[in-house]
């Protein structure tokens, strides 16, 4: 166990824990943000997407240590009342099937809008290609991201 | 107009001094984000909720709170169903808040989520408690107003008599409304007449998955809460023979190891409570990490079992004896035993004419045999169930496709009445009927009672992959005559599967010629299987759509020419009498998907293939564009022509069939499960492979025939036929006709690297 600092959607705070737990177990058991969801827990399915300094990462593969100082961003943090331009496009085009990937699916989205304002849809495929979604909801995400590109993200 | 009796009972209306407090604590915990009005603007609270009827309450307001009764796995029914209830009570749907309904069995019918019938099983029930709480509330207003009953009108959430000018809101004449009778039979809108249904609403459940709001099974907590998570034999045909936790138990944050035995000895079990492993070992404690640590330190031994039987109760109330063969299974003999199989003659379960006597006096014959793999369902969220269980009672919170049936076999497990067991169903993160069996239910029931805690169930991906329940592995053999002149004179299959037949012998093609034969077979196996999104149409009507496609090709026919002239055949004069589907409903959505794809219009470079089923009521016709970029296909464009009957919600049901055409293509093309010695050779998505962003059509065109037939299945019949549209189109891309999924095995093969 090992006390450690964490910035997680704008609040810092300090947890106790062993410092290999998975940035993933930390969101949802003690930080309880379970918006985060666990698919595979090897990087494989994306289902755990967040940000960490503005970039995609699997949640499942980051051990808490390694978030020490960084700036975590959960799909909580992304708006207070889901308006963010991600989630707008998400809702505009009614994505979600079941909805269980849709948090992974929409942070992947968010760090590729951030760093590539414009994606081709080569680029999105490419940015995307980690996240499963069993429902088949890929033709709507790829519009709602086409939806939500160039705006602010 | 349609009269309807109302068979709503007494016992479901609940009236205001009944439901007070519960029903404004569960109003106010959904208002909160439960609307589907535009992300940022939240309903007003009523003061008072009235329950007119189980399906719905009317707030002092005029909000309206109507209970979505069955279980959600991604099909949309919680937005259409309620859909169904808010289009005959009249009201505003911007004023609707949906809730989720616990299992209730003295309120509503079929709780379930399966055989994509749950449309069409409430279309008549849910319009009628509409329409029974509309007719309350005129009631109310006749009373008020002192004015006929059947001069008052509604529109939109409010009451109206024309002559005296009176009106009023719903929640002005909720508490009115909520004391009187049900009527005894209450008047449907016609089709025309209709405001909500047939139009595009959104999923309500849009805005708390966008925002991660916990909505899922694995997101459920309580305090006190701890987790568990089991440990199951590696392979197939194996049980535990000893443990040693002394490791485990001493690991931080661990609480206990247990065993359990899943399902007793001497239970006879539901066709729901499938499981391969009943004897497991558990671990219990603070956090999920601490709990898979502590299992990876578990010291277990297993051995192979001996052939036994497990005893399953029938519908009829019979119990019937299954045969568990002892054994480690492999599945290249798997492979080797079914093409054995169908060289054996089979269990014949349809014969029209002569089709020996035909077959040997045809021109030209052609016979193929195609197979596919077992197939995990991998719904995202892994199973998982909350319990708390205490002498008295247990409470069961979680993703459950059966809430009904499973509250069943865990009361008999616990020893409990029914009315002890209450089971709540959460959203669920996919279920594909991998959620139909719920032994995770009972296990986490079983764990609960014996550590005497609320416990979460949580299996790893690894758990639910190597679980078994799978879709079976199966095998078909086709050969077909034709005569002189081309014409389809007869038509053998002979299939099977590990462990079922995959074949519906009175479908399509039978009815269309005049000999026919069907024979089936099965061969038992220790690894378990169960429903999979469209059971054994998934398999079966890719094989026999690209049989067709190549038997058209040896007729020298176009293939949908082909397939009309023989669906005017089943039409016009018709074989045998049991044909299952309607043969001008069948030819409906391949004109359709004719005309819409402009089909014959050839794009050079475009690859295009054809396909039809029908299954779970609906009829569903593909049409694959596939183009060859750098020596691979890739699937450009999907046309799909759907006739479900009235379609309740277009915009998501143009999404489950975009979704249900991409994941029939992905399982044909990618996915399948294998085994060694009984171990699956496929544990998480590294080895497991499923479609992803990238192999996705860059299109789907959906088109539903419009008709005014009462709603049928759409969650499952969009899948089947895409396979076949997908090997025929493949076939003319690369001039290789396909047997065997996953369909990327095969183009390895031929150097086509995927």
């Amino acid at each position: 166990m090992a006390a450690i600092n964490l910035n997680v959607n704008g609040k810092k705070q300090t947890i106790d824990v062993d410092p290999k737990t998975p940035m993933l177990w930390v969101l949802r058991d003690h930080l309880n943000l379970v918006g985060t969801k666990f698919g595979c827990g090897i990087a494989q399915c994306g289902a755990c997407t967040i940000l960490v300094d503005g970039s995609s990462t699997r949640a499942c593969q980051l051990p808490v240590s390694a978030a020490e100082g960084k700036a975590i961003t959960t799909i909580e943090g992304l708006s207070e009342n889901g308006d963010h331009p991600v989630q707008k496009a998400w809702l505009e085009h009614d994505v979600p099937q079941c909805g269980y990937c849709q948090a992974g699916q929409i942070m992947s989205a968010v760090s590729l809008l951030k760093s590539n304002p414009n994606p081709s849809d080569a680029d999105i495929d490419n940015a995307m290609n980690g996240n499963i979604c069993r429902c088949g909801t890929y033709l709507r995400i790829k519009a709602a991201i086409k939806t939500a590109a160039g705006s602010n993200v | 107009m349609t009269i309807v009796k109302t068979s709503i009972g007494r016992r479901s209306f609940l009236k205001v001094s009944a439901l007070a407090g519960g029903g404004l604590v569960l109003g106010f915990n959904s208002l909160i984000s439960c609307t589907h009005k535009s992300e940022v603007e939240v309903l007003a609270l009523p003061k008072e909720w009235f329950e007119i009827n189980g399906y719905l309450k009317i707030g002092d307001n005029g909000v309206v709170t109507i209970m979505s009764p069955n279980p959600e796995i991604g099909q949309n029914v919680k937005t259409s169903m309620p859909m169904l209830v808010a289009e005959e009570l009249d009201v505003d749907w911007k004023n609707v808040i949906v809730e989720q309904a616990p299992l209730n069995t003295d309120i509503f019918t079929r709780q379930l989520a399966g055989g994509s019938q749950s449309i069409s099983s409430a279309w008549k029930g849910m319009r009628t408690a509409g329409g029974a709480a509309r007719h309350m509330l005129r009631e109310a207003a006749a009373t008020a107003w002192q004015v006929p009953v059947n001069e008052i009108t509604t529109e939109a959430g409010v009451l109206s008599h024309k002559a005296s000018g009176k009106s009023a809101g719903y929640g002005e004449m909720a508490s009115a409304a909520a004391k009187l009778e049900v009527p005894k039979e209450v008047t449907l809108k016609d089709i025309q007449d209709f405001k909500i249904i047939g139009t595009d609403r959104k999923n309500v459940d849009g805005l708390k998955i966008v925002t991660g709001k916990p909505l899922f099974g694995l997101d459920y907590k309580r305090d006190g809460m701890l987790i568990a998570m089991i440990a199951h034999p590696p392979a197939f045909g194996m049980r535990l023979k000893s443990v040693d936790d002394s490791q485990a138990k001493a690991m931080p944050g661990i609480k206990d190891v247990i065993t359990i035995n899943t399902y007793a000895e001497d239970y006879s079990r539901q066709w729901c409570d499938v499981d391969a492993f009943s004897d497991l070992v558990v671990v219990v404690g603070n956090t999920t990490w601490e709990v898979m640590n502590a299992r990876k330190v578990l010291k277990l031994e297993w051995e192979i079992f001996d052939t036994h039987s497990k005893t399953f109760s029938t519908f009829w109330g019979t119990s019937e004896s299954i045969k568990v063969p002892g054994g480690l299974e492999n599945s290249s003999k798997h492979t080797q035993q079914m093409a054995e199989m169908s060289t054996k003659k089979g269990k014949v379960v349809r014969k029209d004419g002569n089709p020996e006597a035909a077959f040997r006096k045809a021109a030209k014959v052609i016979e193929r045999s195609y197979t596919a793999p077992f197939l995990a369902h991998n719904t995202m969220e892994p199973m998982n169930f909350f319990a708390h269980v205490t002498d008295d009672m247990a409470e069961l919170v979680g993703p459950i496709q059966t809430p009904e049936f499973m509250e069943k076999s865990v009361a008999a497990r616990l020893g409990l009445p029914l009315e002890k067991v209450d089971i709540q169903m959460t959203r669920m993160g996919g279920g594909f009927g991998r959620r139909l069996y719920g032994h995770f239910l009972v296990e986490a029931a079983v764990i609960s009672q014996k550590v005497k805690a609320p416990i979460k169930l949580i299996y790893s991906r690894e758990d639910d992959m190597t679980f078994g329940t799978y879709r079976p592995a199966y095998h078909a053999k086709y050969k077909a005559a034709l005569d002189e002149n081309n014409n389809l004179i007869a038509f053998h299959v002979n299939a099977g599967g590990i462990p079922e037949s995959p074949l519906f012998a009175n479908r399509f093609p039978a009815g269309a010629v005049a000999n026919y034969l069907a024979e089936e077979w099965a061969q038992e196996s220790n690894i378990t299987v169960g429903a999979f999104r469209a059971p054994r149409s998934n398999f079966i009507a890719g094989a026999e759509q690209s049989f067709l496609d190549e038997v058209a090709e040896a007729a020298g026919k176009d293939p949908i020419e082909f397939r009309l002239e023989l669906l005017d055949k089943a039409l016009n004069s018709p074989v045998g009498e049991k044909n299952d589907y309607e043969a001008d409903r069948y030819a409906g959505v391949l004109k359709l998907v004719r005309e819409k794809s402009n089909w014959g219009t050839e794009q050079s470079g475009v690859y295009r293939g054809v396909s039809a089923y029908f299954c779970h009521d609906s009829y569903v016709a593909h049409v694959i564009d596939l183009v060859m970029e750098n020596g691979k296909p890739r699937v450009q464009k999907v046309h799909c022509a759907v006739d479900c009957g009235i379609v309740v919600n277009p915009i998501a049901a143009t999404n489950l069939v975009e979704g249900g055409s991409v994941d029939g293509i992905g399982h044909a093309m990618y996915s399948g499960m294998t085994f060694t010695e009984g171990t699956p050779d496929q544990t998480n998505f590294d080895k497991y492979r499923l479609i992803r962003h990238k192999e996705a059509p860059s299109a789907i065109d959906v088109h539903f025939v419009k008709n005014e037939i009462d709603p049928t299945g759409l969650g499952e019949p969009p899948f089947p036929p895409v396979i076949a549209a997908l090997a025929n189109a493949m076939y003319k891309g690369t001039g290789k006709r396909i047997y065997s999924q996953p369909f990327v095995k095969e183009l390895e093969t031929s150097a086509l690297r995927m």
